[in-house]
């Protein structure tokens, strides 16, 4: 059996541990294929459009823009081709749903690529998938071919008169490509710089072409909208963020691992209801609730909705769900020495604020973690940390800076300890 | 030439389905590694005159994306992640045990040319740590004498 089945379903997940549903006729079996048949023989491309921004869905990429504004970006009456992107490269670390959709519901990303690219006439989709992915990208290319041969994708797609064919791009390693204008260099054969905004991808894309960038998950979703309407998605989760979402929750937990969940779901009722809380009797100390590029949360701040209308007020974000849970072991300055040198070695390099001050932040927190820091050093984290925020030419600066302010936040007294004691107090924490 | 005939074909095929000829550079890097193990500097000098781009566009790619290597390295490549959700379960303790079980540090290779041993950012496998990747494959919960066991059965 698949080892990563999630351990709490929803209408996503339903079905990803019966292996037939990797197959178009498995994936039909189970009712697939019938929104995007809906949606291209009896809807407009606006009706469509209207649907989503009804639905209120957000971006599940780690932004959370609302998808139906984001397709209403795009030219109804293009002198050309227009494109569609989906972002299949997951990297943010503590991140793990995409893997699983792609794996196990190649077809309903598919159908929702589908219908995305039929609301935002789009000829063609370059589905971007992480190199690391191989198997992923395998599977999802089978399905492909199998859509292709069947008439689902090609110049008449299901029969509708609407063109479409789809290309899966392998990346080659490099988290910054997952930044929508990192992937598109990427896409075009350069390096995955991020791109100066505006113009921005609607107007100018992929290969200087209108183009929607949409992540894996925030496409699976779109099936279900177009079959149930709107008012059913904004029946679960919250007002401002609705429907379900795949929680990753990696780390001190005794079972970790995929949850569906509506948004809104309380952080204490996954970490401990769902994931079964920390093992071995230790207790929880942080909680990075959106992957490695959002600010933690110590124990006492866990009682807080899973959306970002709530995560906002404890200065932190929903990012891509990903939930990484530390006992009491855990010394934080290690946890910042991991995390900064994850961006150091991330930063594509071309705005200054963001490559010097990754190996700034990285030295700093390594310095003290060796027990040779000094008491200013805390205070030069937190000023090169606000010296890159909101400074360069993409998100990747800020996502760096969020965490190291997080931690200095909630948890100075570990940087503190490190200092006055000239070593690190935290023997039990896991090695570095 | 150092890129053989049905490699240079799936080339032109991977070209064939962008919109722009250079779109396919990623693609084609991945196709010579396949063949070839990595991508020599003839390899990539071939490459850059098929795009005709200069040689320094092909060698920029080959030094920004972590996956494609100047050197075939090992007969087989291990990384093991060591972002935090897989520190936090002792993927650094499982790395520097593999270290001393092969001899070698992280980044180098067995003298016997089997083994290719180094660290890789988030793979995507939080939920299943500690873990490592061979070659293409995933080996999820691992604890040291799992991962010893995987790596003495390796040709």
């Amino acid at each position: 059996m698949y080892p990563r089945l999630p351990h709490v379903t929803g209408y996503l997940t339903e079905h990803v541990a019966e292996d037939d549903f990797v197959t178009l006729e498995g994936y039909r079996a189970r009712g697939g294929w019938l929104a995007a048949e809906r949606a291209l023989r009896e809807m407009s491309p606006e009706d469509v459009v209207d649907q989503v921004t009804a639905s209120g869905l957000q971006g599940r990429g780690g932004a959370g823009f609302p998808t139906g504004q984001k397709w209403s970006f795009m030219p109804s009456d293009p002198d050309g081709p227009s494109y569609l992107v989906c972002n299949a490269d997951e990297s943010e670390p503590g991140s793990f749903k995409d893997r699983l959709l792609l794996e196990r519901a190649p077809h309903k990303v598919l159908e929702g690529i589908l219908i995305g690219a039929f609301a935002t006439r789009a000829e063609k989709t370059f589905v971007y998938v992480r190199g690391e992915y191989s198997r992923a990208a395998d599977v999802f290319e089978s399905a492909v071919e199998e859509c292709r041969t069947a008439g689902i994708l090609g110049r008449n797609a299901l029969g509708s008169g609407f063109g479409h064919d789809v290309v899966v791009t392998r990346g080659a390693g490099a988290y910054i490509c997952g930044e929508e204008t990192g992937l598109l260099e990427s896409l075009e054969g350069r390096k995955g710089m991020p791109r100066k905004k505006p113009p921005y991808p609607a107007q100018v894309g992929a290969f200087g072409r209108p183009t929607t960038v949409n992540n894996v998950e925030t496409l699976a979703h779109v099936p279900h909208i177009v079959a149930n309407g709107p008012e059913w998605f904004r029946g679960l989760g919250t007002e401002e963020s609705p429907g379900t979402t795949l929680f990753g929750v990696s780390g001190h937990v005794s079972r970790p691992g995929l949850y569906e969940l509506p948004l809104g779901t309380r952080l204490d009722e996954i970490v401990f209801e769902h994931a079964g809380g920390v093992p071995g009797g230790r207790k929880v100390k942080a909680v990075i609730p959106g992957g490695l590029s959002m600010p933690a949360l110590p124990a006492g701040q866990l009682d807080v909705p899973m959306a970002n209308e709530s995560l906002r007020e404890r200065g932190t974000f929903l990012g891509t769900g990903g939930i990484i849970v530390m006992d009491d072991t855990t010394c934080m300055v290690r946890v910042a020495c991991v995390t900064t040198w994850f961006f150091r070695d991330e930063s594509c390099g071309q705005c200054t604020q963001c490559r010097e001050g990754t190996g700034w932040l990285h030295k700093l927190c390594e310095r003290i973690e060796r027990g040779a820091g000094e008491d200013a050093d805390l205070d030069v984290l937190r000023d090169v940390s606000a010296s890159m925020e909101g400074q360069t030419i993409c998100a990747f600066a800020d996502a760096a800076a969020w965490p190291v302010q997080g931690f200095l936040r909630h948890f100075r007294e570990d940087f503190e300890a490190h200092v006055r004691l000239a070593k690190c107090p935290f023997p039990a924490s896991f090695e570095l | 030439m150092v890129i053989p005939e049905a490699a240079r074909d799936a080339i032109d095929a991977a070209i064939g389905r962008y919109p722009e000829p250079r779109a396919a550079l990623l693609p084609a890097l991945h196709i010579v590694q396949r063949e070839l193990g990595c991508v020599p500097l003839e390899a990539a000098r071939e490459l850059a005159a098929i795009f005709a781009v200069a040689p320094v566009e092909v060698l920029e790619l080959l030094s920004f994306y972590n996956l494609f290597r100047v050197e075939p390295g090992g007969r087989h490549r291990v990384n093991v992640c060591t972002n935090l959700p897989c520190s936090l379960r002792g993927a650094r303790a499982l790395l520097r045990g593999l270290e001393a079980h092969l001899g070698v540090a992280a980044g180098e290779t067995t003298r016997d040319g089997r083994i290719t041993l180094g660290h890789e950012e988030c793979l995507g496998a939080c939920a299943w740590a500690p873990m490592l990747r061979i070659d293409g494959d995933y080996h999820e919960n691992l604890d040291l004498e799992d991962a010893k066991r995987l790596l003495d059965g390796l040709e």
